[in-house]
């Protein structure tokens, strides 16, 4: 394997995930997650000169809608996906700025 | 010997546009509505749900960027910025990082000192808002109101180049008068149509490098923007002398205790990992496009200004006022297109409008009196229907609900009173009850008739032509 995660960077993509891994999860993350940047690393063995950067994979551009409103209130079917609701709003964990 | 420090501000102010639906679906973006009625699928980041982008919202940015001078990006996209908060249900907000709308711009401000100043713009780019948490706490949780989320916003970034809040207020009002003249935004600081996070360091007169910078949000209204930013570099000031370093961090502004306070902790790492939308298509921005946006910008100030002078030939004092605002030179321009007078709509503008604005703390763009109302009333009076006195209280009710004042005079009998009959009438009664002013008026004494004018006028409970009734006292009196 070439390329080796360390604690630190697994911690900290850990933070960036919200997650929190058990010691085990996070040696087995760790192998993984550097068996998945050899395999992206296979990439680099291209030659790529003189190819514009991708930003989209098909062909298409200004794909546009008019601005029109064409959705009613649809509260209740947003509301019937969210685990708890509470006055119409969607309930989550106390957040603090 | 104390040292002598500079202060270096650049800013990021987010413009909500004023398009009808949200930037990537066909929600409502009409404010006041109750939580969570205008949501769907898309902004609400149901997985599976795939946002298409307004065209609205790229004219109106491609306009305000043509209005700063900006280089327009033939070929944009968008990217996604992703962190985890309630208030953004995608864990993303998409956004605008390596190819943004407009870059390279530039406005002119006027300096304190009555120079201007040239303030750069790094770039303007297109993006989301995020949804309104509400903290709940009864059950020590929050609740969040998505209608918010995904209401069309650009993100205009200077460079660091303003030096003072005077700078930085001119700058913000110069912004907001060109958004305002594109009906591209309302701009209003106090409702979040328009806000502005403030990018301060500072450093040693004479230095060339930047000091460290903070980030302040929550500034919303000029007055807390000035004294953020006095309170900002005086707390930077006092980290460097007493031998601290300055950490570049976000700090949120409170207004009511005049101090800053840290936001992020380390837990929230400022990593946003962009990469390109893939959901979205890129924007090409053809010749035509442009060339239509061009061809319909507004007239701008300095040109109407300009043009105010030569065709109406009102007052330079009259113009500067009437321009500050789009709404009310929309105002003149309809109402003197009507009635022909500009002077005397002017004067309406300056003197009564003014006013009762700041006697009920309005705004001039929420003015709502129409054009046609106020070039009628004008009418009443160049016609004597009503006096100038009526004619003011009719005004404010105009002020206050947009009647039409031929229908108001007419339903409450406010018509001058022209009948010569009734006003001799009134009048001997007048004279009658104040036989000493009419002896001091007949020995000489001028001020008495004034009082016996002002008698007449409240039995006539003001419908009368105040000259009128004082030619025909002196012609009573004189007998």
């Amino acid at each position: 394997m070439a390329n080796i995660i360390n604690d630190e960077t697994i911690e900290y993509v850990g933070i960036l995930a919200k997650l929190e891994l058990s010691e085990e999860e996070r040696e087995q993350a760790k192998s993984d997650m550097g068996r998945m940047l050899d395999y992206i690393d296979k990439l680099g063995e291209l030659d790529t000169v003189g190819v514009p950067p991708m930003s989209h994979v098909f062909p298409v551009q200004n794909v546009f809608r008019e601005d029109v409103v064409t959705n009613g209130d649809l509260r209740e079917q947003m509301l019937s996906n969210a685990p708890k609701e509470k006055d119409g709003m969607f309930v989550v964990p106390r957040t603090f700025e | 010997m104390s040292r002598q420090y500079e202060t270096v501000i650049g800013l990021e102010v987010h413009v909500e546009l004023a398009t009808k639906t949200k930037i990537f679906c066909g929600c409502s973006t009409a404010f006041g509505a109750a939580p969570n009625t205008q949501t769907c699928p898309v902004c609400t980041g149901m997985p599976g749900s795939l946002p298409v982008l307004n065209k609205q919202v790229l004219k109106y940015a491609i306009a305000v960027g043509l209005a700063t001078d900006c280089e327009i990006t033939r070929y944009a996209k968008f990217d996604r910025k992703n962190y985890f908060y309630p208030d953004n249900p995608q864990n993303y907000q998409i956004s605008q990082l390596y190819l943004p709308i407009c870059r390279n711009g530039s406005v002119e401000i006027e300096t304190k000192e009555g120079r201007t100043k040239t303030i750069g713009i790094h770039e303007i780019h297109m993006e989301e808002d995020a949804g309104k948490l509400i903290h709940d706490e009864w059950e020590d949780c929050s609740l969040v109101d998505y209608n918010r989320s995904g209401v069309p916003l650009i993100e205009i970034v200077s460079e660091p180049d303003m030096r003072s809040a005077e700078e930085v207020i001119a700058y913000l009002e110069k912004l907001r008068l060109l958004i305002q003249y594109l009906g591209a935004s309302d701009c209003k600081l106090q409702e979040g149509s328009m806000r502005a996070d403030v990018n301060l360091s500072v450093r040693e007169v004479g230095e060339e490098q930047f000091g460290t910078r903070t980030e302040m949000k929550n500034l919303n209204s000029f007055k807390a923007i000035s004294r953020a930013i006095a309170g900002e570099a005086e707390r930077q000031i006092d980290l460097i002398e007493s031998g601290a370093a300055v950490v570049q961090e976000t700090r949120r502004w409170d207004d009511a205790k005049g101090e800053s306070y840290a936001m992020r902790s380390k837990e929230d790492a400022q990593d946003y990992r962009y990469f390109p939308d893939p959901d979205l298509a890129p924007v090409a921005v053809s010749d035509e496009m442009l060339e239509e946006i061009r061809a319909s910008q507004p007239e701008f100030r300095n040109e109407k200004k300009k043009r105010y002078k030569e065709e109406f030939g009102i007052p330079d004092y009259d113009i500067e006022i009437i321009t500050q605002s789009k709404h009310m030179a929309d105002l003149f321009e309809a109402a003197t297109a009507i009635c022909g007078q500009p002077k005397k709509v002017s004067n309406w503008l300056m003197g009564e409008t003014l006013r009762l604005m700041k006697e009920k703390e309005t705004d001039a763009q929420d003015l709502c009196f129409s054009p046609e109302h106020l070039a009628k009333l004008i009418g009443l009076v160049d016609d004597k229907v009503i006096n100038g006195s009526v004619a003011k209280e009719v005004f404010e009710v105009m002020f206050e609900e947009d009647v039409d004042p031929a229908q108001y005079v007419e339903e409450r009998g406010l018509k001058t009173v022209n009948d010569e009959d009734a006003l001799q009438k009134t009048i001997k009664e007048v004279i009658a009850a104040n036989p000493q002013s009419v002896e001091d008026y007949r020995n000489g004494k001028e001020k008495a008739i004034g009082f016996l004018v002002g008698q007449t006028m409240k039995a006539m409970k003001g419908k009368a032509d105040p000259a009128a009734v004082n030619q025909i006292l002196r012609r009573i009196c004189a007998k």
